[in-house]
């Protein structure tokens, strides 16, 4: 008898080989209740792969994947799951209305098309086609097709992409809404922001592999990347030889230097330039955590 | 299942919800539902499905055949109506499938907890729906139009054999749509309908085509389907009922199982 507590979703050591491509190169990933996770990584990384393991749509060449503790081919196992994924066309000569009966009629004890509708902010497009909604709308749709039947865990792969700054705010305040409601979350993202609006934990992927895992901020911790700005009669090239300085640039008016010492760096740029004005400290945004994440990686494949 | 699952968070909630059996048949029952909608409000399929076997026999049964003591329009009743039938299970499977593939929706289906069988039994369900409608249509041409003299028993014997008849061109259509993909589809399965339905005699009787294809007749579904359509309305025709039966049903299930098989391995 197993008495460990299982974790919603798990991939563990798993391995996926597309012909000569190593897609997933031994995954660990466990995902927990009330949890929102975010897979991050370019194109290529293994993000969808992961996804469609753990969806139960191929099979792992080697390790283990469970959902809710079961084998997800197990329809049961997926009963408690919504889907959206990057690229499904859906039968166009029907409503909106219609497309989420149906998908609802799936499921044990699901929403009502009109909770659904609401929830997705799609109220006014029930009794439209899909095939005449615009690429927002229809991503909003399928948005409510993955939350109509009362998942408690939401698997969304890219959702936002086509969307404009409106409609993604509106996902991102309904995905936080399920998800404060106690249900979980496997969002794959390009968009850095989205990973730093909503996400508990940051799963950062490179070539099938794990490359950091941990909360946003913890990530960026990690990175300690810090970026300073300031007005300075000291040279570019002289600051950029400094060893605090990782990375030196013009910016605007400004010098912009990034660093993993911010203290020991201004420190020693007031003492060297007494009229240093305009001195502004911040910590990197997540897109620069990323890049230099990546970028380690690489350098280490090439050592 | 003595695994823990840690839920706690979700504990107002049952933690495993089962599913009634009554929710699995309406899941069943919905994708019925949309296949039909769906098939009702594209003329694309509707409109060649339904005007073709119509419109031809009108032509070659009903104009042409004017003359002949009704005979003609009696013989080309049993071919028009196989040549109709087979069309909505071609298509309506072959063709719907291949496209379905292509576009990630059967990939989204097999993510979601779609029981695997009501797929199938809404496209089935719709074939033989407009199967019953291309036979009523044919069977009112050949009373009210062309005045065949036909029996009540007659009438609902040809009836009942076109609905069934089109599941053994189902099965064929699945396996197409699991070999073909995307918008080249309905092209390639034009290109396997008009020939079958030559060959097996539909079009013109095989007693006027070379010898090698009147042997070769008996490989195609349509004409052992053909055969019991004549016999359903006591025409002449070849060989036994039960000969015919079982080629069809053996048929069907080689082409399902080949079907599945296909549809585990590839997706």
């Amino acid at each position: 008898m197993q008495t460990a507590t299982i974790s919603l979703a798990r991939l563990q050591g798993v391995r996926k080989r597309y012909g000569k491509v190593q897609a997933l190169d031994g995954i660990d990933l466990s995902l927990h209740g009330g949890e929102l996770l975010a897979l991050l990584g370019p194109n290529g990384a293994g993000k969808t792969t992961a996804i469609g393991l753990l969806l139960g749509l191929i099979r792992a060449d080697a390790g283990e994947v469970a959902l809710f503790g079961m084998d997800p081919q197990r329809i049961e196992a997926r009963r408690h799951i919504g889907v959206m994924l990057q690229d499904a066309q859906l039968p166009t000569s029907l409503r909106v209305g219609e497309l989420i009966r149906l998908t609802a009629s799936y499921y044990p004890a699901p929403r009502s098309v009109a909770e659904s509708a609401e929830l997705a902010g799609i109220s006014d497009l029930l009794q439209r086609p899909y095939g005449k909604l615009s690429g927002g709308q229809q991503r909003r749709v399928q948005f409510a097709l993955a939350l109509c039947g009362r998942p408690k865990l939401l698997f969304l792969d890219e959702p936002t992409v086509g969307m404009d700054i409106e409609a993604r705010q509106k996902l991102w305040q309904a995905i936080r809404h399920l998800v404060a409601e106690g249900n979980s979350v496997v969002l794959t993202t390009h968009y850095l922001e989205e990973a730093e609006a909503l996400a508990n934990r940051v799963c950062v992927m490179a070539r099938g592999r794990i490359i950091s895992e941990g909360s946003v901020e913890a990530l960026r911790a990690r990175i300690a990347l810090k970026r300073v700005w300031c007005t300075t009669r000291l040279s570019l090239a002289d600051v950029a030889a400094w060893p605090e300085v990782a990375e030196a640039r013009i910016d605007g008016e400004r010098l912009c230097l990034s660093t993993e010492h911010a203290e020991l760096l201004v420190r020693r740029l007031l003492a060297e330039d007494v009229g240093l004005s305009a001195l502004e400290v911040r910590a990197a945004g997540l897109a620069e955590a990323f890049t230099e994440l990546t970028r380690d990686d690489t350098l280490a494949e090439a050592a | 299942m003595n695994t823990h699952i840690d839920l706690s968070i979700l504990s107002e909630r049952p933690q495993v919800a089962p599913m009634p059996r009554a929710r699995v048949f309406n899941a069943y029952l919905q994708e019925t539902r949309s296949e039909i909608l769906r098939y009702l409000r594209t003329p694309s399929f509707m409109l060649p499905t339904l005007l073709f076997p119509t419109v031809f026999y009108l032509m070659f049964g009903v104009l042409l055949g004017h003359g002949s003591g009704g005979q003609q329009a009696r013989y080309m009743l049993a071919a028009y109506s196989t040549f109709g039938v087979m069309a909505p299970g071609l298509f309506g499977f072959g063709v719907s499938l291949a496209l379905e593939r292509d576009g990630g929706l059967l990939t989204l289906k097999r993510a979601l907890p779609m029981p695997p069988a009501a797929y199938l039994v809404g496209k089935m369900v719709m074939a033989m729906l407009v199967a019953a409608v291309i036979a009523a249509l044919l069977l009112s041409l050949a009373l009210f139009v062309a005045h065949v003299p036909l029996s009540a028993a007659q009438v609902s014997r040809l009836f009942a054999l076109e609905v069934a008849g089109v599941l053994p061109f189902c099965a064929l259509g699945l396996l197409l749509g699991t070999i073909i993909k995307g918008q080249g589809a309905p092209g390639l399965v034009n290109m396997i309908y008009l020939p079958m339905a030559f060959l097996s005699g539909l079009w013109f009787p095989l007693s006027i085509m070379p010898k090698f294809l009147q042997q070769l007749a008996p490989i195609w579904p349509s004409y052992h389907l053909n055969q019991l359509a004549l016999s359903a309305i006591d025409m002449p025709h070849a060989g036994s009922g039960l000969v015919h039966a079982v080629a069809l049903c053996a048929f069907t299930l080689a082409c399902l199982w080949l079907a599945v098989r296909r549809l585990r391995r590839i997706g």
